[in-house]
């Protein structure tokens, strides 16, 4: 009795053994099937060079990981590679306040998936810390690396490595009620060029009264103004940090002035408060699509606009500008990289370079109306329907994603010294903006 | 080995122990699952927390060496510490106060037997049913300028101009909050200190009565010492949680506007997950653990010293 127990037990256990080993199912030896439709000729030469810089598709499955906060672009990009492809993506969406924390967990233990997203600014933080595998040479076979906007590549950069390519992109623009517009006198179809006319352009339809204001920002949300106002800087050329993010620019004069225009809209009103003052975030693209507020920043998206109170036809966009004119943007969003824990890199990469081709950029991204990370297909059929869209992909190439390393501690921590040296400049003693400043170095140093 | 009735036969264990050891053993036997249990639940977590306090230990790039004491010193520098520990004195204050006096006042509303009193006694007790983190959510979109429902019918009514405030300012912000925890919490410490007033003796209430005692004095001289048990364990649990406050001011105000609302927990939180340093995170947590443990040593004693008296 005793001994058949035994034995059936180490029957069980090998059982198990065998099926967890085999877990993951085993790249076949196959070569990449599906050579890119290119104008050369389909020698044997040129289809093999054409597999190397797409990795291999050899019916792997791949794990990944993409934050709650950019799920809804996320998950078609991934069903229609696992609609076309051999190898299949398991993708977890994790909620967007853990991230990091999980992040960090899977790193400690070896555990992390073979691809992962991570918001942008985070991305200098997260390869410094050497989550990532380099993926530069791989970056470089691409062929159309030079048509790629290059801010996310760029931030994702450490140390003359390259580890991450553009996943989902969030753009900042000035988006305008063309309806207010007219009513206040405005020429609907003559957007502001500079940050003095966005500045009378608000007053002008703040003047309508009632419950019609100028503009509107998130005055208790770092996070906010790193999107808005940071554009209207390096429209003028200037910078706001130094370019390893370890100096911070901004109590210069030329941001000291752009406080000084949000701060004189607040004191006479043109601004909606006090909700501008207690914002801390979650609602603050609300305001404009209730349709009573001028003009503000926004993300460049037109998903979620049309609504009973503001009709599509009405929204006007403009890039944002600077003080003396100019025109950039943040780009924000999520890259995406292969972890350095994962062991099926050749398959994870053949996922990246697909992301960035024109299938997945017009077919997937164009479509669901988001903004595509290639310039050279920034007019598409889909944006053909809007100019707004095109002009939208045409302004990602023009913007700047900031680099450093303590960034979020820095800049999006609700407590930390960004929010305070705004709000200071915004609602308090300007004078104070100086040694609000050095709280922002003693933050950002490494 | 019996004399009058063989039990019977021991077995192996018994016989070759002897009985004596044999209860021993089976005594340890019982407590091993428990002791296990605190063991790798609660002691390790708690000496590697200890063992974090003493190391630069990162959230990304884990444990890169013994740093003491610079955990623990880091805080000297930090603007946000005092603000922190004096607010959260300030918090823990207003909150007991507010929740033991409520709870004692509703307690004595629905000791008496009545017809709405088994309403009244769930009404205020199903609060304590959703999860903290839950009704810190509902209160946030309850007190929000844009999605709120109280202000669009006053605005209507014409009784204000604009949306009302609620977290706009540092006082609002900590009376909204405290609200919310009234409001959730009062039914709980109703209930602790309804057994407490139901196990006095009406024989001694009636005692007092027919002694000539008002109900102020029966109250004052009779009720509270008697219930100095329960309220002795009110005030630990309401100190105790009160000083480790996280979720509703995390949800409702993180910690603003301009950092006044910052509780000792958030800058724990903080430390670990914003900046990253799980080092300087173990540190405070070990003396916000260590300042517990002494005012849990003092109000133990008072507890006991209650039973006593």
């Amino acid at each position: 009795m005793k001994q058949s127990l035994g034995k059936t037990l180490l029957a069980a256990l090998a059982v198990i053994a065998v099926g967890c080993s085999s877990s993951q199912a085993t790249p076949t030896a196959a070569p990449v099937t599906g050579a890119p439709v290119t104008q050369a000729s389909a020698t044997t030469a040129a289809a093999s060079q054409a597999a190397a810089w797409q990795g291999k598709d050899d019916g792997t499955k791949l794990t990944m990981w993409t934050r709650a906060a950019t799920e809804a672009r996320a998950r078609p990009i991934v069903q229609a590679y696992n609609a076309s492809h051999k190898n299949q993506i398991d993708l977890t969406v994790v909620p967007t306040d853990d991230y990091q924390a999980k992040v960090g967990a899977a790193a400690g233990a070896g555990g992390l998936p073979d691809l992962f997203s991570a918001d942008v600014v985070f991305m200098p933080n997260w390869t410094s810390a050497g989550l990532f595998t380099d993926i530069t040479s791989r970056i470089n076979s691409l062929p159309f690396l030079d048509k790629i906007a290059p801010a996310h590549i760029k931030v994702s950069t450490w140390q003359g490595k390259e580890y991450g390519l553009p996943f989902v992109i969030d753009l900042s623009i000035w988006m305008y009620n063309k309806k207010l517009f007219k009513q206040a006198g405005l020429d609907p179809d003559k957007p502001p060029t500079t940050l003095g006319e966005f500045e009378a352009d608000a007053r002008a339809v703040a003047k309508l009264g009632g419950n019609i204001h100028g503009t509107f920002f998130g005055g208790n949300c770092g996070g906010c103004e790193v999107f808005t106002w940071w554009p209207i800087a390096w429209a003028d050329g200037q910078q706001v940090m130094n370019a390893d993010g370890t100096q911070s620019l901004l109590n210069s004069d030329e941001n000291k002035a752009i406080y000084k225009v949000f701060r004189d809209m607040v004191n006479d009103g043109t601004v909606l408060m006090p909700d501008s003052k207690t914002e801390t975030g979650p609602t603050w693209t609300g305001y404009f699509l209730k349709g009573n507020i001028g003009i503000m920043p926004w993300p460049a998206t037109l998903v979620g606009v049309e609504n009973p109170s503001l009709s599509l036809s009405d929204v006007g966009i403009t890039p944002i500008a600077g003080v003396n004119g100019g025109q950039s943007t943040f780009v924000g969003g999520d890259a995406v990289g292969i972890s350095r824990d994962s062991k099926v890199v050749d398959q994870a990469w053949n996922f990246l370079a697909w992301l960035e081709g024109d299938d997945a950029q017009i077919n997937v991204i164009a479509k669901q109306g988001s903004v595509v990370a290639r310039s050279d297909l920034a007019n598409n059929q889909y944006t053909a329907t809007d100019p707004r869209l095109v002009l939208f992909n045409q302004i990602a190439a023009k913007g700047q994603t900031p680099f450093a390393l303590k960034f979020g501690q820095t800049f999006n921590d609700p407590n930390g010294p960004w929010l305070v040296l705004l709000r200071e400049a915004v609602f308090g003693d300007p004078s104070k903006i100086d040694a609000d400043n050095n709280a922002l170095n003693a933050s950002l140093q490494p | 080995m019996a004399t009058t009735r063989t039990p019977a036969k021991p077995s192996l264990l018994v016989s070759w122990l002897g009985w004596r050891r044999f209860r021993q053993v089976q005594g340890i036997g019982y407590a091993v699952p428990v002791a296990v249990y605190v063991v790798v639940l609660f002691v390790m977590p708690l000496l590697l927390v200890g063992r974090m306090s003493l190391s630069d230990w990162q959230l990304l790039t884990g444990d890169r060496g013994v740093n003491f004491p610079r955990d623990f010193t880091s805080f000297s520098t930090n603007t946000l510490f005092w603000p922190a520990v004096v607010f959260t004195i300030e918090y823990t204050i207003l909150v007991t106060i507010l929740l033991i006096g409520l709870g004692l006042g509703l307690a004595l509303v629905v000791q008496e037997s009545g017809r709405w009193v088994g309403f009244l006694r769930t009404s205020f007790l199903l609060p304590g049913a959703i999860g903290l983190a839950t009704a810190s959510l509902l209160a946030w979109g309850f007190y929000s300028p844009s999605i709120g429902p109280i202000s669009p019918p006053l605005e209507q009514l014409g009784l204000i101009n604009s949306p009302i405030q609620f977290l706009g300012t540092s006082l609002s912000s900590l009376l909204s909050t405290t609200l919310l925890i009234v409001w959730k919490y009062s039914g709980f410490y109703m209930l602790i200190l309804l057994v407490g007033l139901q196990s006095i003796s009406p024989e001694v209430l009636e005692a007092a009565a027919l002694d000539g005692a008002g109900r102020w004095q029966i109250f004052r001289y009779i009720t509270l010492p008697l219930l100095r048990p329960s309220l002795a364990l009110s005030l630990i649990l309401c100190i105790t949680g009160s000083l480790l406050a996280f979720d509703q001011f995390y949800i409702l105000t993180k910690g603003g506007p301009d950092n006044t609302t910052i509780t000792v927990v958030q800058l724990i939180y903080r430390e670990a997950f914003q900046r990253t340093n799980l080092g300087t995170a173990a540190a405070l947590s070990i003396m916000v653990l260590a300042v517990l443990l002494v005012l849990n040593v003092f109000q133990f004693r008072g507890l006991r010293f209650g039973r006593a008296g």
